[in-house]
């Protein structure tokens, strides 16, 4: 059996708190870019300019790209053949406060959902998951809460159609309007129960930008555009980038789905150990 | 492109329509959710405010921390809705303006209107470009609220696109 000290995780963990917040991920600026030509408005060319103006400074100077450093959510894939030394949860705990002062990101984190209290860099949400193998793969996802606070979960019928649930979808974007930050990523999660479609929905947002998705993916996309919400929410061709779909099986007498939305600055990072 | 001043005055508020792009140079005062629910406290309790409101501007901002050599780390908007319920209360107090990011709830646009006051909009999820444009940095209160306390800012040409102007014209 594979050893490893939770110390190297705890290192991991700064590093990537880091990296995802100063580093916007390749696939969703090359996505800004693609925007950016296609758009016609001058205000929204404007916007998407600036967005990527701001990709491009927080990376040479070591700038969070947004103040909103947001709530880490931690993706922990475990090796079955893999013994931690020291406390993993602790680990990653420390290593998040540690990247985020180093990184002068943000501390967020209310200790209190109702009372409040001073705000601090932890606990952070994290999600095991095991998987075979010697290795720990760690996926940071920094989830800013302006588009955070405009998910939404809809426990449908079994027997409700796609076409309801498109407009669910398509509803959730609309009413986010111009207050989440677009343009959007839209992840999706469909099935399971309604806690795991939400994390079905959170974990759509890791997948990469690309051409390469389905039907209903290509339908969602083109519809929400439709919307003309546009950069900033000041009209144009781009309220969204991508739609990601996770489905997972179900109870025969529901349809859970989830809508996590994410604003331009969707940002992650992964480090294999 | 027009730049505007502090402190901002009808004279000034009166010629900025809805849609207009300006730069700002001047003061501004940081504050967000739980600045603003204490500053309202204060103000129904008819106790003295920290910063005096009149022709001030507030900006919805909670920035990270500063890196050295910096004067603040990034600092964009951050989504004005949330400040709905207080708005109308500190615009009757004196403040002339306000700047984040989204919409602003009817009240809110009909407070604007009657105390002759504007609503800014600025580049949302940009805050390591907008840092680039705040040249002083220093601390009023609150200072147990952490990203959540009031600054002061001194900006230079700080971009503005009028989001509701004293007329109640509306960009969204």
């Amino acid at each position: 059996m594979r050893r490893l000290n939770s110390s190297i995780i705890k290192q991991a963990v700064a590093q990537l708190c880091i990296q995802a917040n100063i580093q916007l991920r390749s696939d969703v600026l090359l996505a800004l870019k693609r925007a950016r030509q296609r758009e016609n408005k001058t205000r929204a060319k404007d916007t998407l300019g600036a967005i990527i103006k701001n990709a491009s400074l927080a990376k040479k100077e070591g700038l969070a790209i947004c103040q909103d450093t947001g709530l880490p959510c931690i993706f922990v894939e475990l090796g079955d053949n893999l013994k931690i030394v020291g406390n993993l949860k602790t680990a990653i705990n420390q290593g998040v406060e540690i990247g985020y002062k180093k990184g002068y990101l943000r501390n967020s984190i209310v200790a209190e959902p109702l009372l409040r209290k001073r705000a601090g860099f932890k606990p952070v949400v994290i999600h095991f998951n095991l998987v075979k193998g010697s290795n720990l793969k760690l996926t940071v996802l920094p989830k800013g809460f302006g588009c955070e606070n405009k998910s939404r979960l809809k426990m449908f019928f079994p027997t409700d159609d796609i076409g309801q649930i498109k407009k669910f979808i398509i509803d959730c974007v609309k009413q986010a309007g111009p207050d989440a930050c677009p343009p959007y990523i839209i992840g999706v999660g469909i099935g399971g129960t309604a806690d795991y479609a939400c994390l079905l929905a959170k974990k759509a947002l890791l997948k990469k930008i690309t051409n390469r998705i389905s039907r209903l993916e290509q339908d969602l996309l083109k519809e929400i555009n439709r919307l003309n919400i546009g950069p900033m929410g000041l009209g144009g061709k781009t309220t969204c980038l991508g739609v990601n779909i996770q489905t997972y099986p179900t109870h025969i007498a529901g349809l859970p789905v989830a809508v996590n939305i994410s604003c331009h600055a969707l940002r992650s990072a992964s480090k294999t150990l | 492109m027009k730049i505007i001043h502090t402190p901002l005055d009808r004279k000034q508020i009166r010629k900025l329509k809805v849609g207009n792009k300006v730069l700002l140079t001047g003061i501004i005062y940081t504050a967000r959710d739980q600045a603003h629910t204490r500053l309202i406290s204060a103000i129904n309790q008819k106790k003295r405010l920290p910063i005096d409101l009149n022709g001030q501007i507030i900006y919805y901002c909670g920035p990270t921390l500063t890196p050295k050599r910096k004067i603040i780390g990034s600092c964009g908007p951050t989504t004005s809705s949330r400040m709905d319920r207080f708005s109308p209360g500190l615009l009757k107090a004196g403040l002339s303006a306000m700047i984040g990011k989204g919409r602003r709830s009817p009240e809110v646009v009909a407070a604007i209107k009657k105390y002759h006051a504007v609503y800014f909009l600025t580049y949302a999820g940009c805050g390591a470009l907008l840092s680039s444009y705040v040249k002083e940095k220093k601390f009023v209160a609150y200072k147990d609220l952490g990203p959540e306390a009031i600054y002061r800012l001194y900006v230079k040409e700080f971009p503005l696109i009028v989001g509701v102007d004293c007329y109640a014209g509306n960009i969204y």
